[in-house]
């Protein structure tokens, strides 16, 4: 153990292989995944798509037991899922029966959290999520932008240490898609989480993180491990300056060499 | 990107709004076009009722004729009359409760049995190998036929009368639960995994209300298939009930008792289906949010 704690990865994978085996012949998802997430860093992963990044965090999730390799929190094998691992998906996989109220209360009703620590903590989320208004609308109801945003404010009310995210705004538009980094980033800088994002998009990814992971195609592997050293708060302008385009660049000649 | 979008604060709309071409614009349409709108609705709202009316003349003319028998067709009022001197001496209601009773016991322990068997299918793949094939077989027994041998088996009594009610009921509960509890999206199953639910927590939270809509569709079916079970049973074998009275009325040539039993029993029928339409209509009342309004 290191002095200093809070520079020891909490989040690993060593050497993480995943084979599915389907009808037409197994497929190799993962070959040798090997990375670790310092705490409270902002890592983003990138790659082409099926190369195996939504395998991986279903591996970090604890949501699949890998093949090969294994997956640690706090140098703990990760068996199971667990409530210290927060997840968000693509979908904002919100229950339709359930109010915004009842969907972002539902962490802490499994939890069992006392009726009026429930209500003051969701109530807050409400706020900080920005959705006060929207408490009784049904999922039906919102917005794609809204319901991803419930779907964060959902991962964050249980206060997991770790969050991660696979391509969490893929479907919402351009403009919603920046609005919610900044907000992530806000959320991020208040709460100090570890985050790991899965996303396919270059500039998101070196807008909001301190390293890019960037995968090869299928068998997955993570081929460059960068640091993006822009100074924070990280704001839209940032994408015009030439150290932001200088790495957006270098990313998209490791993803795509020609 | 220009700096000002992130100042942009979005406004998100609760529902999208309104197009100006849309169908249900009628408050901007001249008075002139309203009107006639309004009466057509009228029409629609007396189409089925002036349907019923005629049907009930064209009977009474047939009865007036002369050309059936009174007691092969009997008049619409001489049915009234038998409806009205059974309800007057009490007699229809103590059958009708004897048949309710048979009905409601059967409904609930059909649905419930078939509720649980369902959702063990659904959750294990064992247990639907092992129980599938003879549900099925037992789904392809034709009730009528193995009703007698369930009443020299339990006796003519309230007993053979449940199970058979509760046996026709079993199968479309037991089709939709497992339907249900099958479809419920792997991403929310996954979702309470990460939050380590236990079994009886995802039950309760996920596994019920995702299902309550397929469920609750084979509760309807079930629910009239019910009356069904119980008059079958009583014509079997019974001395009370309205499946009886309608034996009865036959054996007799009381033509009016077995018309006006019928129709109690239609009412019974329709009286359940409304109480399974107001269950779903009470659960499922977040199916209509976010539908747009028309008309
Ligand atoms: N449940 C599964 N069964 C079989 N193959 C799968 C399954 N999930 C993913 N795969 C395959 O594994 C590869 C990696 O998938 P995935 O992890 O979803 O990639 P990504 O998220 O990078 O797009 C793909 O080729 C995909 O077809
Ligand atoms: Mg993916």
């Amino acid at each position: 153990m290191s002095g200093n704690p809070s520079n020891a990865p909490i989040l690993a994978a060593h050497h993480i292989c995943h084979t599915y085996s389907g009808p037409s012949g197994d497929v190799v998802a993962l070959d040798g995944v090997t990375l670790d997430l310092s705490r409270e860093s902002f890592v983003c992963l990138v790659g082409p798509s099926g190369c195996g990044k939504s395998t991986l965090l279903r591996i970090l999730a604890g949501l699949l037991k890998p093949s090969r390799g294994q997956a640690t929190l706090d140098s703990h094998l990760i068996t199971r899922a667990q409530r210290r691992i927060g997840v968000i998906f693509q979908k904002a996989n919100l229950m339709p029966w359930r109010t915004v109220y009842g969907n972002l209360a539902l962490p802490l009703q499994l939890i069992g959290v006392p009726a009026n620590e429930q209500a003051r903590r969701t109530q807050a989320m409400l706020e900080l999520t920005g959705l006060n208004r929207f408490a009784g609308a049904y999922p039906a109801e919102l917005s794609g932008g809204m319901a991803q945003r419930v779907a964060i404010g959902r991962a964050l009310i249980h206060d997991p240490e770790v969050l991660l995210l696979d391509e969490p705004f893929g479907a919402l538009d351009a403009l919603t898609r920046e609005q919610m980094g900044e907000e992530l980033l806000r959320i991020w800088a208040r709460h100090r989480k570890t985050v790991l994002m899965v996303t396919h998009s270059i500039p998101e990814a070196v807008l909001l993180a301190d390293r890019v992971l960037v995968m090869s195609p299928r068998p997955g592997q993570v081929v460059l491990d960068l640091p993006i050293l822009l100074p924070r708060p990280r704001t839209l302008d940032l994408l015009h300056q030439p150290e932001f385009v200088a790495l957006t660049e270098r990313l998209r000649h490791h993803i795509r060499p020609n | 990107m220009d700096s000002d979008t992130t100042a942009t604060k979005s406004h998100p709309h609760r529902r999208p709004p309104d197009t100006p071409f849309s169908a249900d614009s009628a408050e901007h349409a001249p008075a002139l076009h309203s009107t006639p709108r309004l009466r057509a609705g009228w029409w629609r709202a007396l189409l089925a009722p002036g349907f019923g009316v005629l049907l009930l003349v064209l009977w009474d003319v047939v009865a007036q004729s002369g050309l059936y028998a009174d007691f092969i067709v009997p008049s619409p009022r001489a049915v009234a009359d038998r409806w009205w001197d059974l309800a007057g001496d009490g007699s229809l209601t103590r059958h009708m409760a004897v048949t309710l009773r048979e009905v409601l016991v059967g409904l609930l322990a059909g649905v419930n049995a078939a509720f649980w068997s369902g959702y063990l299918i659904a959750k294990s793949r064992l247990v639907a190998n092992i129980l599938m094939p003879y549900l099925v077989a037992l789904q392809a027994v034709p009730i009528v036929a193995i009703a007698p041998l369930l009443i020299i088996w339990f006796g003519p009594g309230f007993t053979s009368k449940v199970l058979i009610c509760a046996l026709l009921v079993f199968f479309p509960m037991l089709v939709n639960t497992v339907l249900g509890v099958r479809n419920i999206p792997s991403e929310l199953r996954d979702l309470m995994e990460a939050l380590e639910s236990t079994p009886l927590q995802t039950f309760w939270y996920l596994e019920l209300p995702a299902s309550m809509p397929i469920v609750i569709g084979g509760l309807k079916v079930s629910a009239t298939l019910s009356v069904i079970g119980a008059v079958v049973a009583e014509f079997v074998s019974a001395s009370e009930g309205l499946g009886y009275l309608i034996n009865f009325g036959r054996g007799t040539f009381d033509t009016p008792l077995v018309i006006a039993a019928v129709f109690t029993l239609t009412v019974v029928a329709l009286a359940l289906y409304g109480l399974a339409s107001w269950l779903e209509r009470l659960l499922l009342a977040w199916q209509n949010a976010g539908r747009s309004v028309h008309n």
